[in-house]
């Protein structure tokens, strides 16, 4: 009797516990099973291949596109957040930058590729216009495929998603702390320093590790934009998967996904941690 | 404990005015507290009592008027060189801060050493009786304590003026009347002069030294709490502070003639002629009196106190009597009224 009233309320989630399992454990396992495995017995060879200077030098490049599109995106998205903190709730600024915001973050792949070639790119309107009016090449060898283009290409993403994810921690940050510290005798950049700053550290800290997390597992806008080589990982997986020229590399595109699994679950982890302290002050 | 070497100093409004667009938030306030005197500020909510005390913090600007602080128009002077102390309504404390970092906060600012500051910290906290808890987060205090640790935290660098907007409003009945005795404690320990801001008039009346009343943005009375009761400067202050019955009187000479042929004091500031005599409900005394004219409509024993209903001439009158008398009286029964003696404040009908 006892033990089956304690199971109905597991019912109501088995639907999400199914979902989980189907989207997110079963690949999950599928890809660490595979990392390991060659031809059907246990292999270490392609977690050795991750080594090699071509996975290593996509790590990094990874890294490299990650963070630093983490640190604009989330620099200029924690200003523009604070901006519009100060505007009133119902201000059509405050509204404006959300709602362009919400869609920007979310764009990404094809499209956004497109728009950047469209304008920058060899032929683009831009690259055309200050070619022509001030000899201007904006084009240059063709940067904007490379690793620096996509640095540009994912602040777009970037910068929209800090406003998000950041603004509820600007919002958090209470009038009466600001007046209890000029009460207190607090210049601006005092109560900045020492009541702002601390405050919002966390969620900052935090808010760029979503970034990075981000941005490390973006795939479409990468693939659309670079067609030749595979200097980040996704493409690196990719690649792997599509080689014609080596074949059989489908074990390894699996090692690279756990690499990729492994940096993500670590960065998320330390997201949370982070995003557990800011809620406690802020509650 | 003295406020430094300063010694307290006294507080003035002089003819405030604050418009929000077409709200007047003041309209001609005007106020003097003395040195070292704690006052509240009562009224209904929309009063204008939160903006005074914002313009005070030098948190909003009036629209015309100034506020002297020991004699000095302090209008120009920016909130963080006022040296006020402030107590929010709730939530103000610095969240990452412990209790003691929180109240060594304006010492800090002060350029105090890390050493005295601790100390001094210490001494604050024990002052509101929660230096074991001086490692606490916020988060960690019940919303009595924090409201000690805030108190605490703007006495802490012995301010001028300490000023208090509501503190207890966010507190449960018991938690709330300890309290405000612990703060006008701590305040006369300190002597420093107060401003409190309150609609609560039991709270206004148990630890102020006087009473400011106001009414949409300007000062019907200031005095104190026992004169205010007694002697109620306005219809407003009468019936806003305290209960009150109305009973149509005759006014003439200082006399107001109530209940047929009684006859009382009228208070300065009534009207003469026929009007409606404000009556406290503990001034009326009820005898049992098979001839009397009223009847009880309804008893309700409140402890040491009950409330009883009468009808007179198809009005309803309070009367506040001693449960020990009350005794007498049932329900229905006929009975006369008596007024004391005491003024009364004799408004238009
Ligand atoms: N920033 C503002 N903008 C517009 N109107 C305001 C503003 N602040 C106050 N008011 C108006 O000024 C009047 C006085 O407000 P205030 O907050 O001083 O009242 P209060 O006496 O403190 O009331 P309560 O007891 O509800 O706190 C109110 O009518 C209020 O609506
Ligand atoms: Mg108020």
């Amino acid at each position: 009797m006892r033990r089956t009233r304690s199971l109905v309320p597991l019912v109501g989630v088995l639907p999400f516990l199914a979902y989980l399992a189907v989207f997110l454990l079963i690949p999950t396992v599928v890809v660490i099973v595979g990392a390991f495995t060659e031809n059907g017995t246990f292999d270490l060879g392609n977690i050795r291949a991750l080594s090699n200077s071509a996975t290593v030098d996509a790590l990094r490049n990874s890294v490299v596109l990650s963070g630093s599109t983490a640190l604009i995106g989330g620099v200029l998205g924690a200003l523009l957040a604070t901006v519009i903190a100060s505007a009133p709730e119902r201000s059509l600024l405050r509204r404006a930058v959300l709602a362009l915001s919400g869609s920007l973050a979310q764009t990404g792949g094809v499209s956004l590729a497109f728009a950047w070639m469209a304008t920058i790119g060899g032929t683009g309107t831009l690259t055309v216009l200050l070619q022509k009016a001030l000899s201007v090449d904006i084009y240059g060898s063709g940067w904007l495929y490379t690793l620096h283009g996509l640095i540009l290409v994912y602040c777009y993403f970037q910068i929209p998603l800090m406003v998000i994810v950041f603004l509820p921690a600007v919002d958090g940050l209470r009038a009466q702390w600001r007046e209890a510290a000029e009460t207190l005798g607090a210049s601006r950049l005092q109560y900045l320093t020492q009541v702002a700053g601390p405050l919002l550290l966390p969620a900052f800290l935090g808010s760029l590790l979503l970034l990075f997390a981000n941005a490390f597992a973006a795939y479409a806008t990468a693939a659309a934009l670079v067609s030749q080589g595979s200097p980040i990982l996704p493409l690196m997986i990719r690649a792997a998967l599509t080689s014609e020229i080596v074949l059989g590399q489908q074990h390894l595109a699996y090692a690279i996904a756990l690499e990729m699994i492994v940096v993500v679950a670590l960065v998320m982890t330390a997201y949370a941690l982070l995003l557990r302290r800011s809620s406690r002050w802020m509650r | 404990m003295s406020t430094s070497g300063k010694g307290p100093v006294g507080v003035e409004f002089v003819d405030l005015h604050r418009h929000f667009g077409t709200v007047r938030g003041l309209d001609g306030l005007s106020l003097a507290i003395e040195p070292g005197e704690l006052v509240c500020l009562l009224g209904p909510s929309g009063c204008g009592k939160t903006t005074a005390l914002r313009i005070v913090a030098g948190l909003d600007h009036p629209t015309s008027g100034e506020v002297l602080v020991g004699g000095k128009d302090v209008t120009g002077v920016p909130t963080n060189k006022r040296d006020m102390g402030m107590v929010f309504q709730a939530y103000s404390l610095f969240p990452h801060l412990s209790a003691a970092d929180n109240v060594a906060f304006g010492l800090k600012l002060r350029g105090l050493g890390a050493r005295e500051r601790r100390k001094r910290a210490y001494e604050m906290l024990e002052l509101v009786g929660l230096s074991v808890h001086a490692d606490r987060y916020p988060h960690q205090l019940s919303g009595g304590q924090q409201q000690r640790v805030a108190l605490a935290r703007a006495l802490a660098f012995q301010p001028s003026v300490l000023l208090l907007d509501e503190p207890l409003s966010a507190l449960d009945a018991k938690v709330r009347v300890q309290l405000r005795d612990e703060i006008r404690r701590v305040q006369l320990e300190v002597g420093t002069t107060t401003l409190f801001v309150t609609h609560d008039q039991e709270e206004a009346l148990a630890i102020s030294d006087r009473v400011g009343v106001m009414n949409a943005g300007r000062l019907e009375q200031l005095a104190a709490p026992a004169e205010l009761y007694s002697s109620p400067a306005s219809q407003f202050v009468a019936e806003f502070v305290g209960l009150t019955n109305r009973v149509p009187a005759q006014a003439r000479d200082g006399r107001a003639i109530v209940l047929g042929d009684q006859e009382v004091p009228a208070l300065a500031g009534s009207v003469a002629g026929d009007g409606l005599a404000l009556i406290r409900p503990e001034a009326i005394a009820v005898e049992p009196d098979e001839q009397g004219t009223a009847t009880v409509t309804q008893l309700s024993f409140r402890g040491p106190i009950t409330q009883v209903h009468c009808e007179l001439g198809g009005s309803e009158l309070l009367v506040q009597m001693a449960s020990a008398e009350a005794q007498q009286l049932t329900l229905g029964g006929r009975v006369r009224l008596v007024i004391a003696p005491a003024p009364v404040l004799v408004v238009p009908a």
